[in-house]
């Protein structure tokens, strides 16, 4: 699932700053196609991210989250080389992760 | 008990979420809270009450957002202890976006995108210790996000 989601780590002024895009559709449900049938709801619902598989950061989502939910956020205790992973499930089962090193 | 009970469905969720199949990841998230149509009944579902007025949670956003579908938001909360924020839309369909909930070295800040139906306030209620603070930035919507 690796292809669904792009990272960034960079360590700047002692604090980590970690970029996250994952490719979703984060359907509401509430939405038509062409033909006027609902498209069902399709939306990631939990995220976790992991410092050196500890976690820092838990979430939950709705489907207020944008398509293609993009996320940053950041950690202090952070040093470079540190293993930075983030893993999703959504509402039809569907999951992906995705790691990457702590750079400068 | 209450105020555990904002957190203790994510505790759950993470201890598990690696492994264990949708039915218990479902019953991890959420669901009465994400499923409120008002804020209120939101907040009432992640057993949140008495919030503060606080100036130390500082919001992004733009004044005015032309596409609903993509509003880029960032909070920054200087309260000490911040174990979590949670972001609301007061007008949108179902009212809460989502809830971040940060340990072992994350700071209390995100950025992030939403979608936005309507111009509507967005809300941020932080959970500091047994106590919650919030703030609200409202946002002009010219074109519905929520369709």
């Amino acid at each position: 699932m690796e292809a669904n989601m792009k990272m960034r780590a960079k360590l700047k002024s002692e604090i980590t700053e970690v970029k996250v895009i994952i490719s979703h559709p984060m359907e509401t449900g509430r939405k038509k196609d062409d033909f006027g049938q609902l498209i069902p709801a399709h939306f990631i619902q939990l995220v976790t991210a992991t410092l050196n598989d500890k976690p820092v950061l838990e979430m939950q989502w709705g489907t207020g989250i944008s398509k293609n939910p993009y996320l940053t956020f950041y950690l202090k205790d952070a040093k470079v080389g540190d293993k930075i992973a983030v893993t999703w499930h959504d509402n039809l089962g569907k999951t992906g992760s995705s790691d990457i090193l702590v750079a400068t | 008990m209450q105020r555990r009970a904002f957190l203790s469905a994510i505790l759950i969720g993470t201890a598990t979420a690696l492994l264990l199949p949708l039915r218990a990841i479902a019953a991890a998230w959420n669901k009465a809270a994400f499923a409120a149509i008002k804020l209120e009944e939101a907040e009432r579902n992640l057993a949140i009450d008495g919030e503060i007025l606080s100036k130390d949670i500082e919001i992004i956003a733009p004044d005015k957002a032309e596409n609903g579908a993509i509003v880029q938001l960032a909070v920054t909360c200087r309260i000490a202890n911040t174990e979590a924020i949670a972001v609301f839309v007061e007008k949108n369909p179902t009212a809460l976006i989502g809830n971040f909930m940060f340990s072992n070295g994350a700071m209390p800040q995100i950025v992030t995108r939403i979608k936005m139906a309507e111009t509507s306030d967005i809300k941020i209620i932080v959970k500091a210790g047994e106590q919650y603070f919030t703030a609200s930035k409202n946002v002009v919507v010219l074109e519905n996000g929520c369709g």
